[in-house]
């Protein structure tokens, strides 16, 4: 490729540096158009841009909307600045010129307001849809809402009925149209649970709890995943959230009654020992105060008082 | 330092504002060391911060309010504030080129400022006697890192001031080190700004 | 007696990195052998190793963060191989054990061992040329910070050969980064080195912002600087007030880790979240850090290449003072999924929108500053343009992930991933690039090569849309960061799409070497004679290229903004104005020394060989004792050495 212009303003190599810049010029708009065919192209829509259920489809719309707010500012601005690049070359000597332009009134306000005006209205979508989609917020539905308890273990997922005393590994099994009101923690380390196509992820922390509010749409099956790094086996702690009908969900309760083996403490210290690609199961009982017990981190020793209960008299006033 | 040929500046031009010029050594030094221990309070306010955060968080030990006796305390800070105050008269003396009055309240300000490290580590040691360490709990662990921290500064301040003693003694009170002096007068002072910091926070806060 | 060092440390099991410290050691061995061969020791040594001056740290830094660079792009490949491949039930090539340290080791050394020193090393060499001084307020600390920048580097690559390194992710969060479950010393290995280098850093930004506020030429008030210090002078305070953050955070991770402490740790009380806050009220500060002077760089490159001023200088400084003080309210944006409150969330939210404003400001400004300019389109010009069509989808992307609805489902995927490398790569990277073209010449006194300069450009610029747009799109499809393998088979042509582009970016360092190696050699043919090859506006130009060691003989008078332009335009005054003695400071080995030490120091406290830490602590403290009580610090150019100089200097064609 040839060297543009001398520095200096006086001269200009007109074609020879044109020649060049119009190689230049041609490449763009082939890689826009092929990077922009390239998501079309790799995948229909999965994930976050193929929602089940309010919360994933109120995100979706979110994004959509907020892109398109922003597209609007930032198309011109990158077509702008290709344009003034090409049109203002040293070398184009019908462009306009002007050595002293350093400052106008008139379009330094513009340059501040454009941007003050998208983020105004960023501004408050931002805290409409945060509040809306508060993952605490618990989701309006004709269904009474469903309870589970989520443990993220090293380096499965522990999830656990409480009303209906039946716990599953790595598979979580929901009924459509019905409200899911998750309490979440974590036995060792800082989690993220996350089912894409439902909606939010929330973290999950040992020793304390999180919550969120889910719901599917229609019955199917969407995988979840650990979205913050956790270890060695983190890849490989997924997990199938499946929606099914009301009645499918009850008789998948009987059924996980009647079979599989129960946790209790003695199990679940067996269970939380570090594994990976652990196959799902279910459990045909839980011990009642396995959650509670995993958060205030007394489940791996149920004869030691937790933490938190271990009582120091008073220590005498230091220094008498 | 380059800065000691500049054009004859306009009068009414003050070296180091502006138009002026790059201001003086002594200016640029002080300037430069005053930045270092803005740094130096960030640092120890994100200790404070952890210190907020975790400070009621006793696990089942010892207590601020059990641990803390502020007559002790009482004694900390009136040796350091007066530590401050020798301080200031022997930078005093210092400028005013009397070296043998600065010795004098450099001893002084060594030994209230001993005093101090004398009387914390006292309290330190009683307090891992009654097993309030700093793995304890974690609002030990904020405790022990604030006052801590607090307390290696005024350490290496002391040393400091040894070092500085013996360049006084001998190279006298020349220009470089009159500059050190001035930054370490700076660090001593704002010792005892962070230390207003810890007694309302960790002990007057803490003794309730 | 050798704390935890033993021969298991070295991972004999694991060929991958003996073979790459293997190339890497043979290839320093080669450089060192190279250099006693030619005799360049005592050259290196009074030149450069123990140099203060600003010119030559600032060059040591760029050197330190290309060598680093492909450090860092090597563990980016494999990290992009081994998501090429191990997909579906394939394993890949690197087992997690060794998949973690690299991606934590790749985030690390990037951050701190190729941008920092990037941005620093700009900053340390133009400022004050630009300002019109000899060197920054305090050089000794100067040569102090690079020196101990390189023991940190030094340090991450031990890591490789000896141990290993963290597996936690660059950020190192507890519980996991805790002694329960980082056991080794890899943990160890990250804090340490970075706090040692954090103490460099920190000294660089108290240099910076005193030299820029103590020292200036007579008459160049705040409003006549140039846009690149005020960038300087932003990026430089919040290094001051972000980098103590850091140094307590990381201090508190490493009680917890030595002495048993619960300040994040999962009993006791301790609170792990309390370490996600610290430690991004550094990590926010810390990425405008990287961005402010890259953004100055832009303002210097657009304008000169122009031909005209910077459109609304004023707004350009109040922006990028907005952009300072607004950068640490924004830090929660990086943890919206912690579970915070609709109301904290949705403030962090808006917070962190506000802060695109002025940066907004700044892209429009650069658009105005080319409207009715003259373009040139050397390869400085080149990246600023492929940095503003660029950074601005970065910037785009940033405030989708700024909304919390929105963050809640992307949080922690590649869409996270390329968000990030899309304004690094376009917006600090291109930045660092730009400056390094625009201004080598100033320093070693010949242009770079124009071809390969534009072939390494859009090398990078097809390479990282290539390595990167995937990445956007397999976010929204629901793929988080650091899998070592993926489940999903059918995402395996956009990975192998990324792949494609972090091969491209090999070109594009490929053709990086070539510029440098090309130029080298045919330097002659493209030797700056008169100082100011860019037909510059600011006032290093005025100097020869390279300037001598006091940059100036007589320090400028300056008037007005664009200094040098006026004098140009005024035409430079042929009287030449009488020459006083000035003093300037000389070399020191007190740096090299502290680094040596710091490096014994850091490896024995990670290996927690207590007796050679305090050893090596002992002996820094007695060479700053010795240093303190040197007296002869600065030699004196008397005035008639001046006089010579300077006629020498006119020989070489420098301006009149």
């Amino acid at each position: 490729m040839q060297d543009g212009c001398e520095a200096t303003p006086e001269t200009a190599r007109g074609s020879a540096s044109r020649q060049s810049y119009g190689h230049r010029r041609s490449a763009w708009p082939r890689w826009l158009v092929l990077s922009a065919a390239m998501p079309v192209a790799s995948c229909a829509q999965t994930g976050v841009l193929d929602p089940q259920g309010p919360v994933a489809s109120a995100i979706r719309l979110l994004l959509i909307n907020s892109t398109a707010i922003m597209l609007v500012v930032i198309v011109p601005v990158i077509l702008a600045t290709l344009a003034f690049a090409w049109w203002y070359r040293s070398s184009n000597v019908r462009a306009g010129h002007s050595e002293e332009l350093a400052y106008e009134g008139r379009i330094d306000f513009v340059v501040w307001s454009i941007p003050a005006l998208v983020v105004i209205l960023l501004g408050g979508v931002t805290w409409i849809g945060s509040h809306q989609l508060d993952p605490r917020a618990p989701i309006a539905a004709n269904a009474k809402p469903l309870q589970v308890d989520v443990a993220a273990l090293d380096w499965k997922w522990l999830f656990i009925y409480p009303d209906q005393g039946v716990a599953a590994l790595n598979q979580l099994v929901i009924p459509a149209g019905t409200p899911v009101s998750f309490r979440l923690t974590s036995a060792n380390v800082m989690n993220s649970f996350f089912v894409p196509q439902l909606g939010s992820q929330i973290y999950t922390m040992p020793g304390m709890t999180t919550h969120l509010n889910l719901l599917a749409d229609r019955p199917g099956e969407y995988p979840g995943i650990s979205a913050n790094f956790s270890g060695d086996g983190f890849a490989d702690m997924h997990f199938i959230a499946k929606a099914v009908p009301t009645e499918a969900f009850d008789a998948w309760v009987a059924q996980v009654r009647g079979s599989g083996s129960a946790l209790d403490m003695p199990a679940y210290a067996e269970l939380a020992k570090p594994s990976i690609a652990v196959p799902p199961t279910t459990y045909r009982s839980v011990d009642p105060k396995l959650f509670e017990r995993i958060v205030d981190r007394t489940a791996l020793a149920p004869e030691k008082a937790g933490a938190s209960e271990n009582y120091c008299p008073p220590a005498p006033r230091a220094g008498g | 330092m380059t800065t000691t040929t500049i054009e004859a500046v306009r009068p009414d031009r003050v070296r180091g504002r502006g138009a002026g010029g790059p201001s003086s050594t002594r200016t640029v030094v002080a300037y430069g060391f005053w930045i270092f221990i803005l740094s130096d309070i960030t640092m120890f306010s994100a200790l404070f911060a952890a210190y907020a955060v975790l400070s009621d968080r006793t696990a089942g030990g010892p207590t601020a309010s059990e641990l803390i006796n502020l007559r002790h305390v009482f004694v900390e800070t009136m040796c350091l504030l007066i530590s401050s105050y020798t301080a200031g008269i022997g930078a005093l003396s210092a400028e005013r080129r009397q070296p043998d009055r600065f010795l004098i309240f450099a001893a002084l300000t060594f030994v209230f400022g001993a005093a101090f490290l004398i009387i914390e580590i006292t309290d330190f040691a009683d307090m891992l006697r009654v097993g309030a360490g700093p793995s304890r709990s974690a609002f030990l662990s904020a405790f022990w890192a604030l006052v801590g921290m607090h307390g290696a500064h005024v350490t290496s301040g002391l040393l400091w001031l040894i070092y500085m003693v013996a360049q006084v003694v001998a190279k006298g009170l020349l220009p470089h080190v009159l500059r050190r002096l001035l930054c370490f007068s700076l660090f001593w002072h704002a010792l005892d700004i962070v230390w207003v910091g810890v007694l309302t926070v960790v002990y007057l806060m803490g003794a309730h | 007696m050798l704390g935890k060092l033993s021969w298991s440390a070295i991972p004999f099991y694991q060929p991958l990195p003996l073979y790459a410290m293997g190339v890497v050691g043979l290839a320093i061995l080669a450089v060192l052998i190279i250099i006693t061969k030619k005799g360049w020791w005592p050259y290196l040594w009074e030149e450069w190793l123990t140099s203060v001056d600003h010119k030559r740290i600032g060059v040591m830094y760029l050197v330190l963060a290309l060598v680093m660079l492909i450090r860092g792009y090597s563990d980016a490949i494999m990290m992009r191989s081994q998501q090429a491949i191990a997909i579906g039930g394939a394993e890949g090539y690197l087992p997690p054990d060794h998949y973690n340290q690299i991606f934590s080791s790749h985030g690390t050394i990037m951050i701190f061992f190729v941008a920092m020193p990037f941005v620093i090393g700009l900053m340390n060499f133009v400022v004050p040329l630009q300002l019109g001084v000899r060197d920054v307020a305090f050089p000794v600390l100067n040569s102090v910070s690079f020196w101990l920048t390189a023991s940190g580097a030094l340090l991450i690559n031990v890591s490789l050969v000896i141990g290993s390194f963290a597996r936690t992710g660059w950020m190192c969060y507890p519980p996991l980064s805790e002694l329960a479950y980082s056991p080794d010393v890899g943990v160890d290995y990250y804090l340490w080195l970075l706090q040692i280098s954090g103490i460099g850093t920190l000294f660089a930004g108290i240099n910076m912002v005193t030299t820029i506020l103590k020292l200036r030429a007579p008459g160049m008030t705040y409003f006549r600087m140039p846009v690149f210090c005020w960038s300087a002078l932003a990026s430089s305070i919040l290094i001051v007030v972000a980098f103590p953050v850091l140094t307590a955070t990381f201090a508190m991770l490493l009680l917890d880790r030595l002495v048993g402490t619960h300040f994040f740790t999962n009993d006791a009380g301790g609170n792990m979240m309390m370490y996600v806050n610290l430690f991004w009220a550094w990590g926010h500060p810390e990425v405008y850090i990287l961005i402010l002077p890259a953004f100055g760089v832009f303002s210097e490159v657009i304008a000169t290449f122009s031909g005209k001023p910077l459109f609304s200088y004023r707004s350009m400084v109040l922006a990028l003072l907005a952009i300072c003080v607004l950068s640490f309210m924004v830090w929660l944006h990086h943890f919206f999924t912690m579970g915070a409150s609709a109301d904290v969330n949705a403030f962090f939210g808006i917070m962190s929108m506000i802060i695109g404003v002025p940066t907004g400001v700044k892209v429009f400004n650069w658009l105005f500053t080319m409207f009715r300019g003259r373009i040139v389109f050397k390869t400085p010009v080149l990246f600023s343009i492929g940095f503003m069509v660029t950074f601005v989808i970065g910037g785009m992307t940033g405030v989708l992930l700024a909304v919390p609805p929105i963050d809640f489902v992307l949080h922690n995927s590649v869409f996270l991933v390329a968000h990030f490398h899309n304004v690094i790569i376009g917006g600090v990277l291109f930045g660092a690039l730009a400056g390094y073209n625009y201004w080598f010449p100033k320093a070693f006194g010949f242009t770079l090569d124009e071809r390969w300069g534009k072939a390494s450009f859009w090398c990078w610029i097809i390479g990282f849309y290539l390595a990167f747009t995937p990445l956007y799109v397999l976010g929204l499809m629901g793929m988080t960061r650091r899998l070592q393998h993926i489940a999903d088979p059918s995402w395996r042509p956009l990975l192998l799409v990324a792949e494609l582009g972090a091969i491209v970016v090999f070109f594009a360092i490929l053709c990086q070497a070539m510029q440098l190696y090309v130029s080298i050699r045919t330097r002659e043919s493209r030797r700056d004679l008169t100082g100011d090859p860019w037909n510059g506006r600011t006032l290093e130009w005025a100097t020869s290229s390279p300037p001598p060691a006091y940059n100036f003989a007589v320090l400028p008078r300056v008037e007005t903004i664009d200094a040098f332009w006026e004098m140009k335009r005024k035409g430079l005054g042929a009287a030449r104005p009488a020459y006083e003695a000035i003093e300037m400071p000389r070399n020191s080995p007190l740096a090299f020394v502290i680094a040596f030490f710091a490096v014994v120091t850091g490896f024995a406290l990670i290996w927690q060989i207590w007796w050679i830490a305090i050893l090596g602590l002992l002996a820094i403290l007695v060479a700053v004792m010795v240093f303190g009580w040197s007296e002869d610090r600065q030699r004196e150019i008397s005035a008639a050495e001046m006089a010579r100089l300077e006629r020498a200097q006119l020989g070489l064609g420098r301006p009149a």
